[in-house]
């Protein structure tokens, strides 16, 4: 009942066509000198690791905390968001759409996966495909009511295109009872989806 | 990748974007978003090829490079370029 592992060829890896061409291109674009795979697994890195909602949460917490800050994340959020250290690397500009008891906002990119990466880090799979990306503009009350959100009828929904120019942000409401938190506790109740539209902010626990 | 040829200046943003819309949009394109990386990797081939910075059939054989070095190294060793056997040195 033992299995002979020593034998090598049985055991030999078999790469898929998809792996094999993206490692082609790694290949050819780094013997030019025109990338450098290091700088692309610090790329990854960052997104992955150093960048995500937790950036879009302190912006809202704030939002929520400072009426100066607030008015000028409405006026230019691009500058706004900037002086918090969160650069978009394409120089995309952002602007921030804030949800009020009488509309909310939701933000698809409906061509491809243009999407907040700054605030946000990378984009769930679910924001990247066809049904969202379609379904978001044609149905957003039925997505919405989906993903748990659901809107009494007389709230209007305003459904924002992403480009590669211009990203968006929502700003969700300020849940009640949140009167004596800090940024740091707001913060907390601010989910990656609720800065999509996809949710709400969450009430403290 | 995309984001280091961008910030190289050698791929516009925007151009990015519409390469890939187009990609998702064809009409081949999987109703449920499965091929979404495939389109990536065919959005940035064209462009590639289109600005003449790699081509098509360069990547084919290179690719066949990787797959055949894949075959020839153990499970569980790294795989690297160099353990290529080349085209004529695959053993089965």
């Amino acid at each position: 009942m033992t299995h002979d592992h020593d034998d090598g060829h049985d055991h030999d890896n078999h790469m898929d066509p998809m792996t094999a061409r993206v490692r082609a291109l790694e290949t050819l674009l780094s013997d030019k000198g025109l990338i450098d795979p290091a700088a692309i697994d610090a790329i990854v890195d960052t997104y992955q690791n150093k960048i995500g909602p937790r950036n879009g949460a302190r912006v809202v917490a704030r939002a929520w905390s400072e009426p100066d800050f607030c008015e000028w994340l409405k006026r230019d959020a691009t500058a706004a968001i900037a002086s918090m250290g969160f650069y978009g690397r394409q120089g995309e500009h952002m602007k921030a759409v804030f949800n009020t008891p009488q509309e909310h906002n939701l933000v698809v990119c409906t061509l491809c996966s243009c999407y907040p990466w700054s605030v946000l880090g990378l984009p769930p799979v679910w924001y990247k495909s066809p049904p969202y990306r379609s379904r978001a503009v044609m149905e957003p009350r039925s997505v919405l009511a989906e993903f748990g959100a659901h809107l009494p009828e007389d709230v209007r929904i305003r459904v924002w295109d992403s480009t590669a120019e211009l990203r968006y942000l929502v700003v969700p409401m300020r849940p009640e009872g949140t009167d004596g938190l800090t940024q740091e506790q707001l913060a907390d109740l601010v989910t990656r989806d609720s800065m999509i539209g996809t949710a709400f902010a969450e009430a403290p626990r | 990748m995309v984001v280091q040829l961008n910030e190289q200046g050698l791929l516009d943003w925007s151009d990015w974007a519409e390469a890939l819309s187009a990609e998702l949009g064809s009409p081949g394109a999987a109703a449920d978003g499965s091929d979404y990386y495939e389109c990536w990797l065919a959005a940035l081939e064209k462009l590639l090829a289109a600005q003449g910075i790699v081509s098509g059939s360069q990547i084919g054989s290179v690719a066949e490079a990787w797959r055949r070095a894949a075959h020839a190294t153990p499970h569980g060793s790294p795989i690297l370029l160099e353990n290529d056997p080349g085209p004529d040195g695959e053993t089965q």
